[in-house]
């Protein structure tokens, strides 16, 4: 866990949840694990607070806990899992582009909600469906149609369930566990619970449940006995952020072949991406192979293209120098599979070459793919085959090695490593490569929020005034004031701060997008790195 | 090593001619500050993606920012009295609806007892203001320091001190267990583990937030 990484996670929670948690959290993730009290001892804070920390950071998966040998329960953050917070809006635009709003509240809800059961998801779904279906009056969401499309995204795996209580701890004779053990079954992981759930969304427009006057508790109470008891009770849903990742990852490849060869073969990319969605583990290095009778079958119906043509596109993407697609077999009209790991090097090494091009310039560009392609080279072989002046070659070769982007390896003649024997040679490591990169894009976005945070801060009071001003005029608009009043309300905020109130808008905005946009390089750089250490 | 290389010849191990620099050429300035904190970019980034998607997850993050605010999962903290009642405060108030944690899914330690709590605050009071019960069991008290000190004789005496409060702390336990029925027995358990512990001592001598928490929510399994 690196500085730049935990700066980032302590700014993440701090947004999510506040600076209590925030504490706690980057406590641990610092620490690793440890039991209550000593968290508690060494932060300074309530066990209260840090109970209703640890409560929320568990909640949202964040924290995992594991019973200790004497009995003392650890907990442990999962900093990996707290940096995935950047990426939500991510998956849930996804959501929504794969299913709809329906989709994307689901989605949504999950992700604020950490976990939940399916009833009380459907429920909550359809109710702000609902409430968003103003004007048509008497118009409301069903639960069916919610739940048909929560079932549709357990089926695809972009939800799945939370590990189980384990059942076996309450029949267990002495004193009962410090902690529950959770399972997994594997089998279940997207079954969806039979449930009817029947009703309709509804509006929050009586608090006539608040009304009763009733003490919270007592309500809560009420009504847990008085319905039957929650079909799915205990049975909770995640979203499956992995299962998104081989979304983006898919996404990413189709886009590459299209930019590289031209809109067909992405499409019949696609296809075969399509096809082995399920049936390849996120972390393969190939797809299951698909023969070109297979995919022929399966392309989308408005595309037509005859199977000749489909063969001779297969047969041009497996002779493509990036080997995107290779061929595995003869069988079935040819056998073919993607080949992931070697898809998310090019990716990566583009990613590469792309920023030392827009750091350092075209020609340092040059050098960088000189020394990929070439492996090894000598300071002098990079002026001669880059074709650039000595002076100014050695110029960017040394601030390419001091930016890391380059590394140099002695190999000397004599045992002595005296510098006048030794061959330097130039290499690009790509993998090192990328883990610098990495922590950088960590260290820009931890940077891009503290900026925009300390923008926000510096204009605090300004849109604290325009934020008043706006709902009194809202308000008035609603009593059906003149426009001479509203007129006159509105330039209580003057000329220079409605500018002032710009810039910040543009700003903020600026730096949101950037962070996500870093993200997005993050995401690339991540999967790369996973992939080849998984290899080891 | 330097030394036998002769005067006036810069005492390099290596032929700086291989690093480029050719002889007699001045070498760049050691450089002793930090580099600058923003320092000056040759290139200029290149513009931002736009398009329907960055706008509407660009809108969807904003959104989702002051969303999480709202959330029941969201602690804030107990703000510091200000001078001036602010009468805008009051409508800034948010509604955050309660959240009830799945108690099957957590370890039993992150459960508030409810029993110990109802009943913790008000021993916490009478340590505060010291009268009340704790006069009436003085005996009680000295007792136990007496017994204390003499097991504790090799300790230093700067423990003494904690370990005199921990055990006004201790009797006042032992009255609630005299009130307290069977029924709290389990969670009693705890509680004894809890003294065995040496951090429960210092922790609850300087525990003063921990005093104002519990009295806030005393009552409340809910978050």
């Amino acid at each position: 866990m690196t500085q730049a990484e935990i700066k980032l996670c302590s700014l993440l929670l701090q947004e999510h949840f506040g600076e209590i948690v925030e504490k706690i959290g980057v406590h641990l993730i610092r620490t690793g694990s440890q039991p209550l009290r000593v968290i508690a001892h060494d932060t300074r804070t309530s066990p209260d607070q840090v109970k209703k920390a640890l409560c929320v950071l568990i909640q949202h998966n964040l924290v995992t806990y594991q019973v200790h040998r004497r009995g003392t329960v650890e907990y442990e953050a999962q900093c990996s899992r707290v940096l995935r917070m950047l990426r939500y809006p991510r998956y849930i635009y996804t959501a929504k582009t794969l299913y709809s709003d329906t989709g994307e509240l689901i989605v949504e809800e999950l992700l604020l909600n950490g976990k939940m059961t399916m009833s009380a998801l459907v429920k909550r779904v359809a109710d702000r469906l609902t409430e968003t279906m103003e004007g048509t009056d008497g118009k409301t969401m069903d639960y069916a149609e919610v739940s048909s499309t929560f079932v549709r995204l357990a089926d695809t795996h972009f939800v799945q369930r939370c590990p189980l209580v384990s059942p076996t701890e309450n029949s267990e004779p002495g004193p009962p566990q410090p902690a529950p053990t959770l399972v997994i079954n594997e089998n279940d992981m997207y079954l969806v619970p039979k449930l009817s759930l029947i009703g309709k969304g509804k509006r929050r427009r009586s608090s006539e449940d608040d009304a009763t006057g009733e003490p919270k508790a007592k309500r809560l109470k009420h009504s847990t006995d008085n319905k039957e008891p929650i079909p799915d009770d205990g049975i909770y849903w995640q979203a499956n952020l992995d299962r998104f990742h081989q979304h983006f990852r898919d996404q990413a490849i189709v886009s590459a072949v299209a930019n590289r060869m031209d809109q067909t073969s992405s499409e019949i990319v696609r296809t075969m991406l399509r096809m082995s969605e399920i049936t390849t583990p996120s972390g393969a290095p190939f797809t299951q192979p698909l023969s070109s009778n297979e995919i022929f079958r399966s392309l989308p119906t408005g595309y037509n293209i005859s199977k000749q043509v489909l063969d001779q596109y297969l047969t041009l993407l497996a002779d493509d120098p990036l080997e995107f697609v290779g061929k595995s077999g003869d069988s079935g009209g040819g056998m073919y599979v993607i080949n992931l790991h070697k898809v998310l090097g090019s990716l990566a090494t583009a990613t590469l070459e792309s920023v030392v091009q827009e750091r350092f310039g075209s020609r340092c560009a040059r050098i960088f793919r000189l020394v990929l392609q070439k492996k090894h080279l000598e300071q002098k072989q990079v002026e001669d085959f880059a074709m650039i002046p000595a002076k100014e070659a050695k110029d960017m070769l040394y601030k390419m090695l001091s930016e890391n982007f380059m590394l140099l390896q002695e190999i000397p003649k004599t045992p002595d490593h005296a510098p006048s024997r030794t061959f330097y040679l130039y290499t690009v490591n790509i993998l090192s490569a990328a883990r610098m990169l990495l922590h950088r894009c960590y260290k820009s976005v931890a940077n891009l929020i503290e900026r925009r945070q300390f923008e926000t801060k510096e204009n605090k009071r300004l849109l604290e005034k325009s934020q008043r001003v706006e709902a009194i005029i809202a308000s008035m608009q609603a009593t059906g004031a003149e426009e001479a009043q509203l007129q006159e309300i509105e330039e209580m905020i003057t000329a220079p701060e409605r500018q002032q109130i710009e810039t910040l808008k543009r700003n903020v905005n600026k730096l949101d997008a950037s962070e996500i946009q870093v993200d997005e390089t993050i995401f690339l750089l991540e999967s790369y790195i996973e992939s080849n250490t998984k290899r080891q | 090593m330097a030394g036998n290389k002769g005067r006036g010849r810069a005492a390099y191990t290596f032929n700086i001619e291989a690093v480029g620099f050719s002889r007699g050429e001045r070498l760049p300035d050691v450089v002793l500050k930090p580099p600058p904190l923003f320092p000056d970019t040759d290139y200029k980034p290149v513009p931002l993606k736009t398009g329907e998607g960055e706008d509407y997850m660009l809108a969807l993050k904003q959104e989702l920012r002051e969303t999480v605010k709202r959330m029941p999962y969201f602690i804030e903290t107990p703000e510091e009295k200000q001078d001036i009642e602010r009468y805008s405060k009051r409508y800034m108030k948010v509604y955050k609806e309660e959240w009830i944690p799945d108690w099957r899914r957590l370890p039993r330690e992150m459960m508030p007892r409810k029993k110990f709590k109802k009943a913790g605050p008000k021993s916490k009071k009478v340590n505060d203001t010291g009268k009340d019960t704790s006069l009436t069991n003085t005996a009680d008290v000295l007792k136990k320091i007496e017994e204390l000190e003499k097991r504790g004789d090799g300790e230093k005496s700067d423990e003494e001190n904690e370990e005199k409060e921990g055990s006004k702390e201790k009797s006042k336990e032992d009255e609630e267990e005299e009130e307290d029925d069977a029924a709290e027995q389990e969670e009693y358990d705890e509680e004894e583990q809890e003294e065995e512990n040496d951090y429960i001592n210092s922790y609850f001598d300087n525990g003063d937030d921990f005093i104002v928490d519990s009295d806030d929510n005393m009552d409340e399994a809910t978050y």
